[in-house]
């Protein structure tokens, strides 16, 4: 019992240590946020000994923050929404036809998801740019093209939960007279409350923290999303690091809340999601 | 012929939609794609096609090559040592300490942050924080930049890499421990199997399933890292640390060779497909059935 206990203790020092170095990064990024320049540059580890609240109201302005927060909080809103719109629909379909046109659907659902969007994103600009269908780079054009690619995983896991739920349902409220619409949305969509959050929380996150589809569709500069903007201070102002620093940090702070309300539901989501 | 009407019916009103979306989005640009790699395509207009002379030039070129060396070198790495750190801390964190939900949180944070702000993050480390700690602890191993050279900037880009999946990986096997039968367990006890023995002969071979897809998903984001490397190294010193992702940016809008661009973003879905398939075949022989 005592010799249990001892390596207990043991592990947990090792875990403690490993959480240090884990959160070493963070805590940098904190500390050097209310730095001026040369303290950060000569003594990076060193507690602030006056406060530059200054990096903060620059650091905001600089990366016009609060509209950056706002696009990317609009663009993965709509986006995510569509997304569990169309894939719980598009699931239910296959999930209920029998007919070979929807395996070979959902098989070719399936192998896209190992496409990179790298082997699309070229003929992409020539398809939707001004050369082809012109669309605008607005967030619903955004959204639209997150659709295209969240539709095979998302479609994916709501037709596994779906396959589960007994045909009878079905055959019920039709019998009551309900339109297959109608059933979907009274009946399956609210029995799909689960999948709906690991879907929602695994869209979200992917889509908040996506850089290669809004730097090449997004090209207005008031549109631009939090992580594109976070990206004004590479090169150009790294000689002014606790700026940066103060920039980091707020392009951290909402996901951080974001995870700590949500908690419980993002780590069920993500255990839920990688079970297939 | 009443069943095959309402079978239109529901096709129109449920999947109509999301697959011209899909088809829209994915398949047309997709296999657009790959007709333009047979072509001479500038980015807006096709004079004539040129057979396999894109994709004969990218394997000639040696950029390309370099490239795709240095891809499947950053995938293997990450494989194994994403992996190898997940389980590890899924082991630590799922034996009953104190503060275990704070532990699995710390662990799991870095995932939640986009690789731009986490390259930005340790550029800063590797260039300016890390140098001055080694300076002052007299510890070596950080001292030069490891960004400025490039086998250590590799080096630089798994490290960060490890630390950033981790913890998502730690989840999934977290999951898989917890979801071992108690009884399995008790049984092994009884039979006086002791802890080693538990983990390498039912624990692991339980949770191979565990690992088919943390694997998988191990290589598909190594195989498609771009983010992280453009915010971190950029692809410097000298290009040397470009993975196959940035290559195919920069070859494209950056110099505008848009179907030599195409045709390496083929071949590199290729090699995904390769490794996916078979890392999936040889995990799945693995799976115990049950």
């Amino acid at each position: 019992m005592k010799r249990a206990k001892r390596i207990n203790l043991f592990f947990f020092l090792v875990a403690c240590v490993l959480a240090v170095f884990y959160a070493f990064p963070f805590l940098l990024v904190l500390i050097n946020s209310v730095k001026d320049k040369r303290s950060v540059r000569n003594e990076p580890l060193a507690l602030p000994q006056e406060f530059m609240w200054e990096n903060f109201t620059n650091a905001i302005k600089k990366m016009d923050y609060w509209q950056a927060l706002g696009n990317s909080l609009i663009i993965t809103v709509i986006s995510v929404v569509a997304i569990i719109i169309t894939s719980s629909m598009l699931a239910y379909y296959l999930a209920r036809s029998k007919s070979k046109f929807s395996t070979v659907t959902f098989l070719v659902l399936v192998a896209s998801m190992i496409v990179p969007f790298q082997a699309l994103m070229i003929p992409f600009v020539g398809l939707f740019g001004e050369r082809g269908l012109n669309m605008p780079g607005n967030q619903f054009t955004i959204a639209f093209f997150y659709v295209g690619f969240g539709v095979a995983l998302s479609t994916f896991l709501y037709h596994g939960f779906i396959s589960n739920i007994p045909y009878e349902l079905d055959e019920a409220a039709a019998i009551d007279g309900a339109s297959p619409f109608k059933t979907f949305r009274k009946i399956i969509f609210p029995m799909l409350g689960p999948v709906t959050a690991t879907v929602a929380i695994i869209n979200a996150l992917w889509i908040w923290n996506d850089f290669l589809l809004p730097s090449v569709v997004l090209i207005e500069t008031d549109q631009k999303t939090l992580p594109l903007k976070t990206f004004v201070f590479y090169g150009k102002y790294t000689s002014d690091y606790g700026l940066a620093m103060a920039g980091l940090l707020l392009s951290i702070i909402p996901i951080l809340i974001f995870y700590f309300i949500m908690q419980r539901k993002i780590i069920s989501g993500i255990s839920a999601g990688a079970v297939k | 012929m009443r069943l095959r009407n309402q079978e239109i019916k529901r096709f129109l009103v449920f999947a109509l939609i999301p697959l011209s979306i899909f088809v829209l989005v994915l398949v047309v640009p997709f296999s657009r794609g790959v007709f333009f790699s047979f072509t001479d395509w500038n980015g807006f207009d096709v004079t004539k096609f040129v057979g396999l002379d894109n994709y004969i030039s990218s394997m000639q070129d040696q950029a390309f090559w370099s490239s795709l060396l240095l891809t499947l070198a950053y995938v293997a790495a990450s494989l194994i040592l994403v992996n190898i750190v997940a389980f590890g801390l899924a082991l630590l964190v799922t034996i009953p300490l104190r503060g275990v939900n704070f532990l699995r949180t710390t662990f799991f944070v870095p995932n939640l942050i986009g690789g731009v702000i986490l390259g930005l993050i340790w550029q800063f480390l590797f260039g300016q924080a890390l140098p001055v700690i080694a300076e002052t602890t007299g510890i070596p191993i950080f001292q030069e930049n490891w960004l400025l050279d490039t086998s250590t900037a590799f080096w630089a880009m798994v490290i960060v890499t490890v630390w950033q999946m981790s913890g998502y990986m730690m989840i999934i096997y977290v999951t898989a421990l917890m979801g071992i039968e108690r009884d399995v367990l008790e049984a092994a006890f009884i039979d006086g199997a002791n802890n080693s023995q538990t983990l390498f002969y039912i624990k692991l071979p339980l949770m191979a399933q565990a690992f088919t897809i943390s694997l998988f998903l191990t290589m598909r984001n190594a195989f498609m890292a771009y983010d992280l490397n453009l915010a971190l190294t950029g692809g410097n010193p000298y290009r040397t640390t470009e993975l196959i992702s940035l290559h195919v940016f920069r070859e494209a809008f950056g110099y505008g060779n848009f179907a030599a661009g195409q045709s390496q973003a083929v071949l590199m879905f290729i090699v995904i497909a390769i490794a996916a398939l078979t890392q999936v075949i040889i995990s799945k022989r693995m799976e115990v059935q049950r």
